[in-house]
């Protein structure tokens, strides 16, 4: 006789079962696979990474994330495809495809073609009656059909449930309908009735917590089957900035909701506190808001708050750590930044140790060891990682003098058993954030960098190699034509019979580039590495003794099976001739349009731009992203997660800027023009110049949809008439050399990164600023815009301003042109590299288009009918062409990849 | 008595007989292209020999017999020639459009021979299964290892090849709707939601309880990692298609009675619908041929039997009317699998 049970089981699958057995406590939902969640995710999705994004999923799982939560709500992606492609890879990774996918969205058509991909039964969120209960009806049918479970929100034709009458009465009426009208199993609903925030201040808030608690109660106790599920973090965001009193508000709530009968919702595990561990004051304060037990709860918690704040917590520890032994002092000084005392600490160590290596070996690299796990389980960020570095590099530089020399007695060449890794940025590329924060990342895992800078040629790179007896070598490059420059090196290193490593590193790189390009090149193991923090086991796995030999076989193997798939992709890519890409331009009523002269033509030189003013003007974004925290500005600073972190580094980064500004650090300068130019094919001639300025565009070539244009940026330039047309050039790079120097003396990589980045970001400032200034002064044709610093980071005014080398127009030597064109040498000094970088390196330049339909747009893969028309353009021959464009190219030029024997 | 009624009702007291393999008996005829072209195929480009559930159209004769020999075996339930009857599967032999025609023929044929016989013998009423193959593409799985990505076949081009096949089935008499051989569970769920389309646009209640026609589903355990070809283990593939009141759910193909018994004890323990399971004799061998006679088959089909696991028994590839003579005859012996429903934390 089979036993079978008959209700109140919720059962998914994924490749294998989830079961809510009554033994399963809580279910938890992994939901940084979520494009509105996480920007880490969201900028891998828009960015086409899915190799990486799969990462994310695969870290939940491994995380312990019982549900994935799949979301791609994101105003520029294609939803429905992204969701498919997504989940239609998640199918070919059985660690992830085997638990249950949660297909959320708020959109209808982005949940039916999540349905369609998987082949277990998932979850869908969410649905609610908030379009009436034709809509609710309807939905709910469909998903029965799929064989789905599915999340209700409280929320109704009024609105979202926000007391607990009202949850019961939208709860109670979703289940009626569902059971008695659409016969949805009832152990297949789940209700989100709503978290929200406690301890606002406001009255209607009070019962926030409780309310949701004796709905979670009265679900569970009425509508049979039926579960609940929410979002934890929600209930605390009035303390966001006061982590301590967040885990133990998370950890209560949980604690409680589960009591009362919550099922499965999203907790971050990294933001909770055990609830044991929770100090019985400040328990006691915290359940007296989730319960609203007296009537100054509020009051009582955020007076207690403020005496657990962290900042609070560590100056009254500060005078303890000074007590512990030595190595413990080094120890706490590097986990926390501290470098006060590290001198005197360090010759402590030194006169304890009689050996000033035992003393980096042993206390110093033991710390930095706590450091890089602390960093690896993400408990460190790293702007707190760099301190840590400063404080390192700070001993390290006190014991040198003490260090055995050669001739010594006690000199011995192979005296440290520390690994040594070799940076470098490579010729032609002048940029080396990234490679520091690499350098910094590394050395708090016991590796000592051997930095060579930037610009460093091949012979350079394998000469101090070889003299240093270095384990690793790492090359890094942001612009384009660095990747032909490490094949070159990767080559050279081949044929002077080095075995060395080699990482790959770098905003242009990725993983496909380095297994076509760079790995069949040399017969040494070669990795490319997504980001600093990969770049430490990936170090350790390439260099160990135990590890190294099958780590070769692995990496070989991966990137020759990568390079067989891109070959066999070459083949199926949907490209559409570049005649017929030509006849499907971006359409323009042209007879309803008028070129506008521009108020000012020519040349305009701004010599000094005001700091301050360019201040106004800054995205702060990007530079947090820098230092590897993900979120927008200014949210991230309220970032459960890094937002202390964040508004550490903000304070800093604004600290700087008052320097930067008060004593002249840096100087900022600007050249821009205006012309009056003529369409020729996809060309660009310059008029009534002495000589001849043409300008070469490239225009997509994949397949599109009906309506969809195969666009080129000379589609904005009339056909026929004469149109206007500028360039820019803006550098905040003067004067940073110096100020970097001293820093590097120093040995202080937080403040080197620090000023690079906000030079970067005056740079883009800059030029955000004077494409105001265009707009509406120079070229004018919107003299009467006015939109905040916000609208502008959003691109919500006419015009587009891109530059060669990114994704519109890729190819990098178009610049040659425009700095010919601006004289930009001669007006601001700002140079071209060999692989046309630009240096210094805090400098934008980039094209002006005026036309209101003007649009970016990332160029995508071309075919090989298109480079030949534009070698022949251009004057240049087709292989000089395919190796400016080679990431954009839809096939491998003449050479076959060759396999090498493994 | 409606035949759904009467289906369930005999489904309770015994343990129904599926016929056997329908490409092994034939293999028998010895059948060459002649065969397979209808008339109006005479000039067809694609050669069309191989195309079996072709033969309910140019040789139903060949189809009724093998259905009568199975009826002659004892079983209960004839499933329709029409395997590979899906436009989708139709399209390697260039008679897509041939798709509703193949299914509506088969159902017919198979129904006509049934009904010859429960007339001869009213007391053994006798049902027809249409069944639903899994086509030969994947919905989960990309044909390409170079391209995780990719995919040959869609749900939505899966659930309309599908509804054309329901559609003809049911016009052509079958009782039952049996989806079987699931390598991919993603292509069941799209046959299930097709079953449901084409359910609702007829007003067929859902639930046999009800009125509805029965569906019975049958997953494939490809190996004895325990998981189907798109990667999911017994329990999860259940989870996935009990959405629908199923009449049953079981295993067939791939694996032999004794391979394929802890897998059916999964089900068994887990589902509240009846168990089928229709194994191969036994494993191929080194020449791809399958020579389990029928007495091992039923002994170890009986272990089954034994553990009160099963409702349903028939056989796949490489059984003939003596493997279902010889199981027919042991199963009646036994009592079939019954459910007891019990609440949450009952033992």
């Amino acid at each position: 006789m089979s036993k079978i049970q008959k209700h109140n089981t919720l059962k998914l699958s994924g490749l294998e079962p989830l079961v809510f057995t009554p033994e399963i406590n809580f279910v938890n939902i992994g939901e940084r696979t979520n494009v509105t969640g996480s920007k880490k995710f969201a900028r891998l999705i828009l960015n086409g990474q899915y190799d990486d994004a799969l990462e994310v999923a695969l870290d939940q799982v491994r995380g312990g994330a019982q549900i994935l939560d799949v979301c791609m709500d994101e105003g520029m992606l294609d939803g429905v495809a992204a969701m498919q492609k997504f989940l239609n890879l998640i199918a070919s990774e059985p660690e992830i495809s085997r638990i249950p996918i949660m297909v959320d969205s708020s959109r209808w058509e982005i949940i039916l073609a999540g349905l369609k991909c998987i082949q277990g039964k998932g979850i869908v969120n969410s649905i609610s009656l908030k379009n009436g209960e034709e809509e609710f009806i309807d939905q709910a049918k469909t998903i029965k059909k799929f064989g789905a479970a599915v999340v209700i929100m409280a929320f109704d034709e009024e609105g979202q449930a926000d007391t607990y009458q009202r949850r019961v009465e939208i709860c109670k009426r979703s289940y009626e309908i569902l059971v008695n009208r659409v016969n949805f199993n009832p152990d297949d609903i789940i209700f989100d009735p709503n978290i929200f925030p406690v301890a606002t201040g406001m009255d209607e808030h009070r019962r926030n917590a409780l309310d949701f608690f004796l709905a979670t109660k009265w679900i569970k106790e009425n509508l049979p089957g039926a579960k609940v599920s929410g979002g934890v973090s929600n209930v605390s965001f009035s303390f966001r900035g006061n982590n301590p009193v967040r885990e133990a508000m998370h950890a209560a709530f949980l604690y409680h909701a589960i009591k009362h009968g919550m099922d499965m919702g999203i907790v971050n595990p990294s933001m909770l506190e055990i609830y044991d561990d929770i100090p019985k004051d400040l328990l006691e304060k915290v359940e007296d808001v989730l319960f609203d037990r007296k009537e100054d709860a509020t009051e009582a918690l955020l007076a207690f708050a403020e005496t657990v704040k962290s900042d609070g917590k560590k100056e009254v520890v500060s005078e303890i750590w000074r007590e512990e032994l030595v190595e413990k002092r080094i120890e706490y000084a590097l986990v926390k930044g501290i470098i006060d005392h590290i001198i005197k600490d360090t010759e402590e160590a030194r006169l304890k140790y009689q050996n000033p290596l035992k003393v980096i070996e042993g206390p110093l690299m033991d710390g930095m060891n706590v450091v890089g796990d602390l960093f690896g389980e993400g408990k460190m960020f790293l702007p707190q990682v760099v301190k840590s570095a400063r404080v390192m590099k700070k001993a390290v530089a006190y014991l040198e003098p003490f260090m055995p020399k050669v001739g010594d007695l006690d000199y011995n060449q192979e005296q440290s058993s520390i690994k040594k890794i070799l940076l470098a940025t490579v010729k032609g590329d002048v940029h080396d954030i990234g490679k520091n924060i690499v350098g910094v990342v590394l050395a708090c895992n016991s590796y000592q960098i051997i930095d060579l800078g930037v610009m460093v040629d091949a012979q350079k790179i394998i000469d101090e190699a070889v003299k240093n007896k270095v384990d690793i070598i790492g090359l890094s490059g942001l612009i384009t034509p660095s990747l032909d420059e490490m094949v070159h090196v990767a080559s050279e290193m081949e044929r002077m019979g080095l075995k060395i490593p080699l990482l790959i590193g770098g905003a242009t790189t990725s993983r496909i580039h380095t297994a076509v390009k760079i790995d069949p090149v040399y017969s040494g193991t070669v990795i490319h590495v997504t980001d600093a923090s990969k770049s430490v086991p990936i170090a350790g796995e390439a260099i160990s003794e135990e590890t190294k030999a099958a780590y070769h076989q692995e990496i070989k193997q991966l990137y020759r099976d990568l390079r067989i798939a891109h070959e066999a992709k070459q083949q199926v890519k949907q490209l559409v001739s570049y005649d017929a890409a030509k006849s499907n331009p971006v359409f323009i009523d042209w007879d309803a349009y008028e070129p506008i002269v521009p108020a000012k033509e020519g040349l305009t030189v701004v010599e000094s731009l005001d700091l301050n003013i360019l201040r106004k003007y800054i995205d702060w974004t990007p530079f947090f992203s820098t230092w590897m925290l993900s979120g927008r500005f200014p949210k991230i600073l309220e970032d459960p997660i890094v937002g202390d972190e964040a508004k550490r580094l903000f304070e800093d980064a604004n600290q700087m800027l008052d320097r930067i500004i008060k004593e002249n650090w840096l100087q900022a300068k600007a050249v821009l023009g205006l012309f009056p130019v003529k369409r020729d094919g996809d060309d660009l001639r310059v008029l009534g110049m002495s000589k001849d300025f043409v300008f070469h565009f490239l225009r997509q070539q994949g397949k599109k949809g009906k309506g969809v244009p195969n666009r080129s940026l000379i589609d904005y330039i009339h056909p026929e008439k004469t149109d206007y047309f500028g360039g820019f050039a803006v550098t905040a790079g003067w004067g940073i050399e110096e100020k970097l120097k001293e820093f590097q003396q120093s040995h202080d990589d937080y403040h080197d990164i620090m000023l690079k980045a906000l030079a970067d970001r005056l740079a883009e400032a800059g030029a955000e600023y004077l494409h105001e200034l265009v707009r509406k002064e120079i070229w004018a044709y919107a003299p009467s815009e006015f939109l905040e610093n916000e609208a502008l980071i959003k691109e919500e005014y006419a015009g587009i301003r891109p530059a060669p080398g990114y994704p519109a127009c890729p190819e990098h030597s178009e610049k040659r042109t425009l700095f010919d064109l601006l004289k930009v040498e001669q007006n601001i000094g700002i140079t071209l590299t060999d692989s046309f970088a630009m240096y210094p390196t805090s400098s934008v330049s980039g094209f002006y288009f005026g036309h209101p339909e003007s649009k970016y747009f990332g160029l995508g893969k071309i075919g090989e009918d298109q480079v030949i028309d534009y070698a022949m353009r251009k004057g240049v021959s087709k292989a000089q062409a395919e190796k400016w464009l080679s990431p954009n190219l839809a096939y491998s030029p003449s050479l076959k990849v060759q396999e090498q024997e493994l | 008595m409606n035949r759904s009624e009467l289906l369930l009702s005999i489904a309770k007291k015994k343990v129904l007989i599926l016929d056997g393999a329908m490409g092994t008996m034939i293999q028998r005829y010895q059948l060459s292209e002649e065969d397979f072209r209808t008339p109006d195929l005479a000039d067809h480009p694609k050669p069309l020999k191989g195309n079996n559930d072709l033969l309910s159209l140019s040789r139903p004769d060949v189809v009724k017999a093998i259905h009568a020999a199975y009826l002659d075996a004892g079983a209960d339930i004839l499933e329709t020639n029409t395997f590979s009857g899906t436009s989708i599967a139709q399209e390697d032999y260039g008679l897509q459009h041939l798709a509703y025609e193949i299914n509506f023929q088969s159902a017919k044929i198979a129904r006509e021979v049934a009904d010859a016989f429960t007339l001869k013998n009213p007391d053994k009423p006798r049902f027809v299964a249409g069944a639903l193959g899994p086509t030969n593409k994947t919905a989960s799985l990309s044909p390409d290892v170079n391209d995780p990505g990719y995919r040959a076949i869609s749900f939505d081009q899966l659930a309309e090849a599908y509804k054309e096949q329901v559609k003809g089935l049911l016009d052509g008499g079958a009782d039952i709707l049996l989806v079987e051989t699931i390598f991919d569970t993603l292509n069941a769920k799209a046959a299930l939601f097709a079953i449901q389309e084409v359910f609702e646009e007829r007003n067929i209640p859902l639930n046999p309880e009800e009125g509805g026609i029965p569906i019975m589903i049958s997953g494939t355990i490809t190996d004895a990692s325990g998981r189907t070809l798109s990667g999911q283990t017994t329990e999860a593939f259940l989870i996935s298609v009990s959405h629908v009141p199923l009449f049953s759910v079981g295993l067939n193909c791939a694996l032999g009675a004794k391979e394929l018994r802890p897998y059916l004890k999964v089900l068994a323990d887990n589902t509240p619908f009846f168990v089928s399971a229709y194994p191969n004799a036994g494993l191929p061998n080194e020449f791809g041929q399958y020579d389990q006679g029928a007495t091992e088959m039923a002994n170890q089909v009986e272990e089954f039997l034994k553990e009160g696991h099963v409702n349903i028994l028939g056989g796949c590839c490489g059984t003939t009317p003596e493997h279902i003579a010889a199981i027919a005859k042991l199963a009646e012996k036994y009592q079939p699998r019954k459910v007891e429903l019990v609440n949450t934390g009952d033992e």
